[in-house]
């Protein structure tokens, strides 16, 4: 008979408040094999979990049931206790009676009798339960780093820095990303491409970072510690070893496309970097847009190439790669804005988007940084701002809040009165928001020193009035109906997830909100790791960030994916399936069901009289299975069992609540 | 009451910061002031919105308003305001603008009749001829 | 036949995957989403997990209902637990049926673990459809 010990948690009132802690104690010690029961205000704290260590040792406890907070929350913590008290970890079993009943359950006493039986549940599995260990396995030593924008660039710098390998995937053919885009960052204003391309540079400089751009993950295999990841370097249709990025053949290129990177307000070569500071500097060839591959003839940038870098018959290459860990850094989409007809975007030339205006604003861009209307070239008296677009909109939009927009806007209020002397800023906004250091002064200097008026209350309607487009509002402050007569309209349009994140997330097996953006582990305790292990993120691709938090959460993914790499060895989980060769038929339908290849078919030699016949069985490789189980239930003869929640466990907890 | 380009680009919100001394910009109408007012309930419209009408050049509903008149320039708002403007001194600015614009309305010592000038407090007068001289 | 007692408090056995649904129940918890006590939770790894012969067994000994929870199709952390799970339980439901056990009382629901709202509010449903069906009498052990 094991010898099991009962240890109650109040969790202060919220669990004592509700479930009667005298009658659980009471009830569970009659309870087969319970032959110690205690209760403490806090079992979590140092405290209580003495308090267990001790009764270990005192009363010879060797199964441990602990009745408090979900396992979620403390497993591993109680788990360290009695293990410190010399048993098996795996020794220990939780009964939920916070989340699962005292915080769901308001009467009493039908709230206890449940803790009762929650209780008699988790003796009744920990009687069962065996000591399970870890195996230790082998780390792949370097780092994958998804997304070049300035979360990748960040974590890959950390990283390598740090002494590892870095490869730094990027699917356009330079890194930089959202932020090469941008003009100023609030709230300092600094300029965003002095003090992004520097960084850019020490990535295409870092000896210990390997720069593939123009590619994208294909199939990612294993797990923590040993990734296996194929990418697909996509053709580029230059040699990147021989071209020396003169840009000769991109002034003689005759296609000319809208550019990406200049969100369509000006052209660029078929032949092409996405902009001047470009890293690598080394073009690429749009073949959707290149006359060579659409009509057969041309060729006009491989007459011109001094270096004779160009290749018409590149082809994608898959590349597979092993890794030890790996950083999401993908960033974000601007949200379409194929529902808001009532703003006029698309229809009228002067209704821009704010990453639109960011291109008007910057020196590099169209307009070499003068702020000027698209529609005839002249500077804008008045422009009406307007915020929420996309965001805050359940019926056609986000419901969420994009975070960043307010922010920009005050940002391009302040731009606008410092780039166009005497134009007047209007701000339709529905709450303004400014959580952040400095935040607060830089909107208030928006409309205090530079004159922005803001007026709350979203826009319903912009129409064209003559050559000004008419802004239709009401300042729901006074009252007042608002009609403005403007030059230029900005729309602040919200952050979406990528159009591909789904797809990534499911090569990588995490998982993402209802709105695409990946999950991390705990929304405030594990804010960088991802439900799997080995899979960190960073920046906008987690959810809508600013410049500050992305290098910042950034930062720490690289810090994480370093303590990772640095370790010798992992070890396993130990709640792996596990095959009783007795009883196996080897007629592999597990390994049919096995979404890792864990499991494999072995040739054993069985005697049978005088004669040895060879027999096919099973056999887990316990460093791939991750313990779901899947093969438990496919197995004709039942003859695989999971550690950790054996058939004998799970029936026996039925048969506990059944009682 | 409506809003236009014209009424919020004009020279109003210049005009009586220029007069006060004080940036109507400033306020991000968070209300306190007119939560505070003692007088409050006399009046038509409320300090609060007396501020956001000047900021968006609405000079017709602020110079209509008999705020403007029951403002006993207490200090309880101005003290309390946590983007350190001073509304009675923005109401008063406002005065000035109103009475001004209305014209004809300059004060000469001389048409002062002499029973008022007997019984008026000096300080009263001082502040008619601020209030009045062009 | 079934009968239906005054005060009739059904006992339901939910299986819930560690990452989604159990994730879902603390996450009721912890914001504070009553339901029926009448729930009682057993944590495994995956859905897929969840052996038919549990069901069976819990029907066996006296449970009014079993629900077993899941990800939702294309979530499972385990790549494709949940797609298992679907079929087995398409399989073993039309069974239970054929022997007499009225669908509601064996459900299969997927509950991420950001639906903590979802998860109240299945357990609502599932107690208050029993408790109009009454106590199970099929399969019961003679005991």
């Amino acid at each position: 008979m094991k010898r099991i010990g009962v240890f109650l948690c109040w969790c202060g009132s919220n669990i004592a408040a509700t479930v009667d802690i005298e009658e659980t104690m009471a009830a569970a010690r009659k309870m087969p094999g319970v032959v110690y029961v205690d209760h403490n205000k806090y079992t979590c704290s140092e405290i209580g979990q003495a308090m267990i260590r001790e009764a270990i040792a005192a009363h010879r406890l060797d199964r441990v049931v602990i009745g408090s907070c979900s396992p979620r929350m403390h497993e591993n913590t109680f788990r360290k206790t009695v293990e410190a008290a010399g048993l098996n970890p795996f020794y220990l079993e939780i009964a939920n009676i916070r989340e699962q009943c005292s915080w769901v359950h308001k009467d009493k006493l039908t709230a206890t009798e449940k803790a009762i039986s929650l209780i008699r549940t988790a003796v009744a599995k920990a009687a069962r339960s065996e000591p399970l260990f870890s195996t230790e396995m082998s780390i792949e030593r370097r780092a994958l780093v998804i997304g070049g924008g300035i979360a990748g660039i960040q974590a890959a710098l950390d990283i390598a820095d740090a002494g590892f390998e870095v490869d730094l995937v990027e699917k356009e053919p330079s890194i930089g990303g959202r932020m090469a885009q941008l003009d100023k960052t609030f709230p300092t204003l600094d300029c965003s491409a002095c003090i992004l391309t520097p960084k850019m540079v020490d990535v295409a400089q870092h000896g210990n970072i390997n720069l593939i751009t123009y590619s994208e993950v294909e199939k990612v295999e294993g797990f923590v510690g040993n990734f296996t990841v194929t990418i697909r370097n996509r053709a580029r249709s230059v040699d990147m070893e021989k071209c020396t990025g003169c840009g000769d053949c991109y002034a003689k290129c005759p296609s000319k496309v809208d550019s990406e990177f200049e969100m369509g307000l000006a052209k660029r070569r078929a032949i092409y970097t996405p902009f001047p500071q470009a890293v690598p500097n080394k073009p690429a060839i749009d073949r959707a847009n290149c006359r060579y591959f659409t009509s057969g003839k041309c060729k006009v940038c491989q007459k011109v190439c001094p270096a004779g870098a160009i290749d018409y018959e590149q082809q994608d290459q898959l590349v597979e790669k092993k890794y030890g860990a790996i950083v999401v850094a993908t960033g974000f989409d601007t949200h379409k804005l194929d529902n808001y007809g009532e703003y006029a975007y698309g229809k009228h030339p002067d209704v821009i988007t704010s990453l639109e205006f960011e291109r008007l604003v910057n020196a590099s861009g169209p307009t070499g940084g003068k702020i000027l209307r698209p529609s005839n070239g002249q500077p804008p008296k008045n422009v009406a701002f307007i915020q929420c677009v996309g965001s805050r909109d359940k019926a056609k939009g986000n419901p969420y809040c994009a975070k960043i927009c307010c922010m920009y806007t005050a940002k391009h209020a302040i731009l606008l009165s410092e780039k166009v002397p005497g134009a007047n800023a209007f701000v339709f906004y529905i709450d303004v928001r400014t959580p952040g250091k400095d935040y607060e002064e830089f909107y208030n200097r928006a409309y205090e020193e530079c004159g922005a008026t803001y007026i709350r209350g979203n826009v319903s309607k912009v129409f064209p009035d003559g050559d000004k487009l008419v802004v239709r509002s009401v300042d729901a402050l006074s009252g007042a109906l608002v009609e403005l007569v403007v030059d230029m309209v900005v729309l602040a349009t919200s952050v979406d997830a990528r159009a591909d994140a789904r797809e990534l997330a499911q090569k990588l097996s995490i998982t993402t909100n209802a709105y695409n953006f990946f999950n991390e582990a705990h929304p405030k305790l594990r804010p960088v790791e991802t439900q799997t292990a080995g899979v960190f993120l960073a920046g906008a691709c987690q959810g809508p960030k600013d410049i500050p938090d992305t290098v910042a959460q950034a930062s720490a993914a690289a810090v994480k994916v370093v303590s990772l790499l640095n370790k010798e060895s992992l070890l396993s989980n130990p709640t792996v399936a596990e095959v009783d060769i007795k009883l196996c038929s080897g007629d592999m339908s597990c390994l049919a069901v096995c979404p890792y290849g864990a499991i494999a078919e072995k040739f054993i030699e069985e005697r049978h009289g005088r004669e040895i016949r060879k027999r096919r069985v099973a056999e887990v490789n316990t460093a791939l299975c991750q313990g779901c189980g899947a093969c438990t239930v496919a197995c004709r003869p039942g003859a695989i069992n999971l550690k950790g929640f054996t058939n004998e466990q799970i029936l026996a907890e039925v048969d506990a609540i059944c009682l | 009451m409506k809003v236009t380009t014209d009424k919020i680009n004009s020279n109003l919100i210049k005009e009586v910061e220029e007069v006060s001394g004080q940036k109507v910009s400033a306020c991000f109408q968070c209300a306190k002031c007119t939560g505070g007012c003692p007088v409050v309930w006399a009046m038509d419209v409320y300090p609060h919105q007396i501020l956001r009408y000047a900021q968006l050049g609405l000079a017709d509903e602020l110079l209509n308003s008999k705020t403007l008149w029951i403002c006993a320039s207490c200090q309880t708002c101005d003290s309390r305001c946590p983007r350190e403007v001073d509304i009675p001194k923005v109401i008063e600015a406002l005065r000035l603008v109103l009475l001004r614009a209305r014209g004809g309305n300059y004060l000469h010592p001389n048409n002062l009749p002499a029973r008022v000038l007997e019984n008026a407090p000096q300080q009263g007068l001082v502040s008619a001829f601020r209030k009045y001289a062009r | 036949m079934s009968v239906k007692p005054e005060g009739f408090e059904p006992l339901i056995v939910a299986f819930c995957c560690n990452w989604c649904s159990y994730a879902g129940a603390d996450l009721a918890g912890t914001s504070r989403m009553a339901y029926p006590t009448n729930v009682r939770i057993i944590r495994v790894p995956c859905s897929s997990r969840v052996n038919p012969s549990f069901i069976i067994r819990a029907f066996q000994r006296g449970a009014d209902a079993v629900l077993v929870a899941g990800c939702h199709p294309g979530d499972c952390h385990y790549h494709s637990g949940n797609f298992f799970t679907r079929r087995r339980f398409t399989v073993l439901k039309q069974m239970l049926e054929y022997m007499g056990i009225e669908p509601e009382r064996f459900q299969v629901r997927w509950i991420s673990g950001s639906e903590g709202a979802k998860f109240a509010s299945v357990m609502n449903n599932i107690t208050a459809e029993v408790k109009s069906l009454g106590p199970n009498r099929k399969l019961r052990d003679a005991r």
